[in-house]
C-alpha cells in the first residue's frame, strides 16, 4: 500500500533514450544527484537564478554540459519560461531558484502553473537543515508557502532520499492532471554525500491516478452523442495536455460526427481553427455563435475543460436544456460548479480513443435532418459577425493589427515552413489574440488562462523559443503587462532568442478601463499610464530591435520587418485607446445575454 | 433580506448560491505519515472554505507508516463530495471514505471534564457520571475530572447536565470513527 516498487521494465523502456548516459552508483553529493536526476528525467534546459542556498547546485551545473541553464532576470520569469517550455513541448519544465526571496518570487509562476495544469519541477534552495526555523538569512517557510500553490511539495532532510524524491517529483508533475512540484533543498543536503538511486530503481509513490475510461460510460456517451439533435463539443486545455494524439483523435471524432466544436482559452489549437465546424472560443469574450450554441445545445460533451466561471457565466442559466457529459482526468473537477449527467474520469487521449472506437464499431450516424437544422441555426448566429469592428484609415484598431499579423504569419508560414508560437500577456490584447489569431495545432498557444498573470507572455516566449529554436515566437502584449516582466528582454538578448514582442499599446490597462467604462460609471480609476517608456529605445537599450507603427499604413511594413529580425524585437503598435473587447458576457449573466459590439451586424441595444 | 441583498450584489462571479441543507459527515482519511501531511489536509479545508467540526489524527499503521485522520465536516452533499475528491487529489492521501454515506459506522469521542463543586453537587456529579458511565480520573476535595467516551450527542448531553454543577474546563478529542461490520477502510 505504502510505496509500490515501480515496474522496472516500464521505467527501463521509458528511459531507453537515456541509456547511453552512464550513471555512477558511487556516492555523490546532493547537488550532483540533482543534476543526474534531471538528466535521467530528460531535462535538457533548466531555467533559474542563482543565490546563496543553491550555490552547490550551480557549482555542479558548471561542471557538466548535459543540462543547459538559462539565466532569467527574475524568478517569476524563470518559472513562466519553464511554463512556456513545458506547454510548447509537452515535457516537464524545470526551474531552480534560491531560498527566501527566490522562492517567494517563484510563487506567482507556480500558482499560474497550478491553475493551468502545467507540469513543472521547481527546486528551491533552503537554509541548512540546522538553521531551519531560526529566521536565518534568506529563510522562508517555502513548503508552507507553496503548499496551496503546488500539486505537491517536498522538503528533503536526508540526502539518501533526495534522488528518489527527484524522480517522484517528475512522476507527480506529469502524471494525472499535471501541475507544479516544489522540492525544497537545504544547502547542507546539497553538500552531503549519499547514494544515488537511478530512475529505474526509484520507488515511486502510490500516486497513480485513473486514466482509463469506464467503457460502459463511454458507450453511453457515444449513444447520447449519436442521438443528439443539437450537439456541441466543449473542449479545453486537458486535450492539449493529453498530447498531440488527443488533438488528432478529437479532430477525427468531430469530423466523423459533423458536430460543432468550441473550446476554452486554454484549449485553443486542439482543433484546427480554419475548419468549418470550429465555432471559435467560448466564454466571457467568446464568439456569439459558440456561446449561443452552448446555451441552446441538447447534448454537450465537455472534454478536458472545467466549467470555469469565465466560461459558464451564470451557472443557473448555463445550458439549461443540455444533457452534459464531462470527461476529465481530475475527479474533483467533475460536478464542481455544474452538475453533469454523465461523468467520465479519464485521460483525454484514452477517452477520445475509446469514443472514436465505439462510434466506428457501432456504425453510428448523426441525425442529419436535426444536424442540418442545428447548423442553419448556428449560421444565423454566425451571420451576426460578432467580431466586427469599425475600420479606420487614420488610427490602428487593435483587431486590425492582429488581423494583419495573422495574414503575414500565414503567408510567412506557407513560404518558409516556420511554425508560429503565440504567447500573450493578460488583458484585452489576450482576448483579441484568442479571437483573431489562428490556432491550428496544439502546443502553439501559451497564455495565462486560470490565474491571469500579467507579465506571463515575455518569459513564456523565452522558454518557448528555447524549446523551439526554429519557431517564430511572438508575444502578443499590452503595454502595461509587458512592463511587469520586461527584464526578460535581457535573457532573450543573452541567449540570442529572436522573440517578437507585439505590443498593442493603448496607454491604458485596457481590460480594467473597459470594465470601468461598462460597469463602474466611466470612472477611470488608476487605469491610465501617464508615463510609458519609449519602447523602441527600450528595446535598443536592451540590445534588441525596436519598431513602431502609428498609422494603419505603416503596419504591414513593420510586421514584415519584425518577421525578418534575428534578435529580440519590440513592435510598439500604437492602437486606438478607446477600443473595447466584444462580444462580452457581463458579470453573472448567461450565455445568451451577451453584449455585442455596436459594430456587429445585428446589434441589440436592449442588451447594453 | 439576506438573499435579496445577495441578488443585488455586483460580484463578477454572480450571486452567491442559495443555502441548502447542510449535514455533518464523518470522513476517514488514510494518509502517508509524513511531515506536513496534516497541514496539507487542513490547508485544503481552509483554502477552499470548507468547515471542520472536529478532527482527530494519529498513526495507525507503523509498518506501512500510515496515519488516519477523522474529520467531521458540515456541508451540502455536493460540497462533501467535492471535499472527498479534493482530498483524494492530494498526493500523500491514500484513501478517503465518507463513513456517513457509506453505511453504518461507529463514531466515538473522549472528553475530560473538570468540575469544581462541593456538598450535594458532588454527589449529584458522581450520580450523573454513573449514568453516563463516565469515570473519575482525578479527584480533590473540591474537584473532579471525569472521563467520558461516546457519541458527540452523548458527550454533549453529559456536559449539559454537568454544567450547573460547576464545570470549569472541558477537553474533547473529536470523533474517531470506523465502519461497522466486516468492511474495512
Amino acid at each position: 500500500m505504502a510505496l509500490i516498487k515501480s515496474k522496472k521494465s516500464e521505467n527501463a523502456k521509458s528511459s531507453g533514450k537515456d541509456s547511453n548516459i552512464k550513471l555512477a552508483s558511487k556516492p555523490m553529493s546532493g547537488a550532483e544527484m540533482v543534476i543526474n536526476a534531471l538528466v535521467e528525467q530528460g531535462v535538457d534546459t533548466i531555467f533559474g537564478y542563482p543565490g546563496g542556498a543553491v550555490l552547490p547546485i550551480y557549482d555542479a551545473l558548471f561542471q557538466q554540459d548535459k543540462v543547459k541553464h538559462i539565466l532569467c532576470r527574475h524568478e517569476q520569469g524563470a518559472v513562466h519560461a519553464a511554463e512556456g517550455y513545458a506547454r510548447s513541448t509537452g515535457k516537464v519544465g524545470a526551474v531552480v531558484v534560491t531560498s527566501g526571496p527566490g522562492a517567494t518570487n517563484a510563487v506567482t509562476g507556480l500558482t499560474d502553473a497550478l491553475l493551468d495544469s502545467i507540469p513543472l519541477v521547481c527546486i528551491t534552495g533552503q537554509v541548512p537543515t540546522f538553521l531551519i526555523g531560526n529566521d536565518a538569512f534568506q529563510e522562508a517557510d517555502t513548503t508552507g508557502i507553496t503548499r496551496p500553490c503546488t500539486k505537491h511539495n517536498y522538503l528533503v532532510k536526508d540526502v539518501d532520499s533526495l534522488s528518489n524524491v527527484m524522480h517522484e517529483a517528475f512522476h507527480v508533475a506529469r502524471t494525472g492532471r499535471p501541475g507544479p512540484v516544489v522540492i525544497d533543498l537545504p544547502k547542507d543536503i546539497q553538500f552531503a554525500e549519499g547514494n544515488y538511486v537511478s530512475k529505474a530503481d526509484a520507488t515511486l509513490h502510490m500516486y497513480q491516478p485513473q486514466t482509463e475510461p469506464d467503457m460502459t460510460r463511454i458507450e453511453a456517451a457515444v449513444e447520447l452523442l449519436a442521438n443528439a439533435k443539437r450537439p456541441i463539443f466543449y473542449t479545453g486545455g486537458g486535450v492539449v495536455n493529453a498530447g498531440p494524439r488527443a488533438s488528432e483523435l478529437l479532430t477525427e471524432l468531430v469530423q466523423m460526427t459533423g458536430y460543432p466544436i468550441t473550446s476554452t482559452l486554454m484549449g485553443l489549437g486542439c482543433y484546427p481553427a480554419n475548419d468549418e465546424q470550429w465555432l471559435g472560443m467560448l466564454g466571457m469574450h467568446g464568439t456569439y455563435e459558440a456561446n449561443w450554441a452552448m446555451h441552446d445545445s441538447d447534448v454537450m460533451i465537455c472534454i478536458g475543460a472545467r466549467f470555469d466561471d469565465r466560461v459558464t457565466g451564470d451557472t443557473k442559466k448555463f445550458s439549461p436544456n443540455a444533457t452534459k457529459i464531462h470527461i476529465d482526468i481530475d475527479p474533483s473537477s467533475i460536478n464542481k460548479t455544474i452538475m453533469v449527467d454523465l461523468p467520465i474520469v479519464a485521460d483525454a487521449e484514452q477517452a477520445l480513443e475509446a469514443l472514436v472506437k465505439v462510434w466506428k464499431q457501432k456504425k453510428y450516424k448523426a441525425d442529419q435532418d436535426a444536424l442540418n437544422k442545428w447548423w442553419s441555426k448556428i449560421d444565423e448566429w454566425r451571420a451576426v459577425k460578432c467580431l466586427s469592428y469599425k475600420k479606420s484609415k487614420t488610427i490602428i484598431k487593435p483587431q486590425f493589427a492582429l488581423e494583419r499579423l495573422r495574414a503575414h504569419l500565414e503567408k510567412h508560414e506557407k513560404k518558409t515552413g516556420q511554425e508560429t508560437f503565440i504567447t500573450t500577456e493578460v488583458g484585452q490584447h489576450q482576448m483579441w489574440a484568442a479571437q483573431f489569431l489562428p490556432f491550428n495545432k496544439p502546443n502553439r498557444w501559451m497564455t495565462s488562462g486560470g490565474l491571469g498573470t500579467m507579465g506571463y507572455g515575455l518569459p513564456a516566449a523565452v522558454g518557448t523559443q528555447m524549446a523551439n529554436p526554429d519557431g517564430m515566437v511572438i508575444d502578443v502584449a499590452g503595454e502595461a503587462s509587458i512592463l511587469m516582466n520586461i527584464q526578460e528582454m535581457s535573457t532573450a538578448v543573452q541567449y540570442n532568442l529572436p522573440v517578437k514582442i507585439f505590443i498593442l499599446n493603448n496607454q491604458w490597462m485596457g481590460m480594467v478601463r473597459q470594465w470601468q467604462e461598462l460597469l463602474h460609471g466611466e470612472r477611470y480609476s488608476q487605469s491610465y499610464t501617464e508615463s510609458l517608456p519609449d519602447f523602441v529605445k527600450l528595446a535598443e537599450a536592451y540590445g534588441g530591435i525596436g519598431l513602431r507603427a502609428t498609422t494603419p499604413d505603416e503596419l504591414d511594413d513593420v510586421i514584415e520587418q519584425m518577421l525578418q529580425t534575428d534578435k529580440v524585437t519590440i513592435v510598439d503598435v500604437n492602437v486606438c485607446q478607446q477600443e473595447n473587447c466584444f462580444p462580452m458576457i457581463p458579470s453573472g449573466k448567461a450565455h445568451n445575454e451577451m453584449i455585442l459590439s455596436p459594430d456587429a451586424k445585428q446589434f441589440d441595444k436592449k442588451l447594453v | 433580506m439576506v438573499i435579496a441583498k445577495r441578488k443585488k450584489s455586483k460580484s463578477v462571479y454572480g450571486p452567491t448560491p442559495e443555502l441548502v441543507m447542510e449535514v455533518p459527515h464523518t470522513l476517514a482519511i488514510v494518509v502517508e505519515n509524513e511531515p506536513g501531511v496534516l497541514a496539507r489536509v487542513i490547508g485544503l479545508f481552509s483554502g477552499r472554505g470548507y468547515n471542520i467540526e472536529s478532527l482527530t489524527v494519529a498513526r495507525t499503521n507503523e509498518e506501512k507508516n500510515l496515519s488516519r485522520i477523522t474529520v467531521v465536516s458540515t456541508g451540502t452533499p455536493q460540497v462533501i463530495t467535492q471535499i472527498k475528491h479534493q482530498l483524494e487529489r492530494l498526493v500523500p492521501v491514500h484513501k478517503v471514505n465518507d463513513l456517513t454515506v457509506e453505511g453504518p459506522h461507529v463514531g466515538r469521542e473522549l472528553a475530560l471534564i473538570k468540575v469544581v463543586c462541593s456538598g450535594d453537587n458532588r454527589i449529584e456529579a458522581i450520580r450523573t457520571a454513573d449514568i453516563f458511565r463516565a469515570r473519575v480520573v482525578d479527584s480533590t476535595v473540591e474537584s473532579f475530572i471525569f472521563e467520558v467516551t461516546g457519541s458527540i450527542d452523548k458527550v454533549d448531553a453529559f456536559i449539559d447536565l454537568m454544567k450547573p454543577l460547576g464545570v470549569v474546563e472541558i477537553s474533547r478529542t473529536g470523533t474517531a470513527a470506523i465502519s461497522r461490520g466486516t468492511e474495512t477502510n
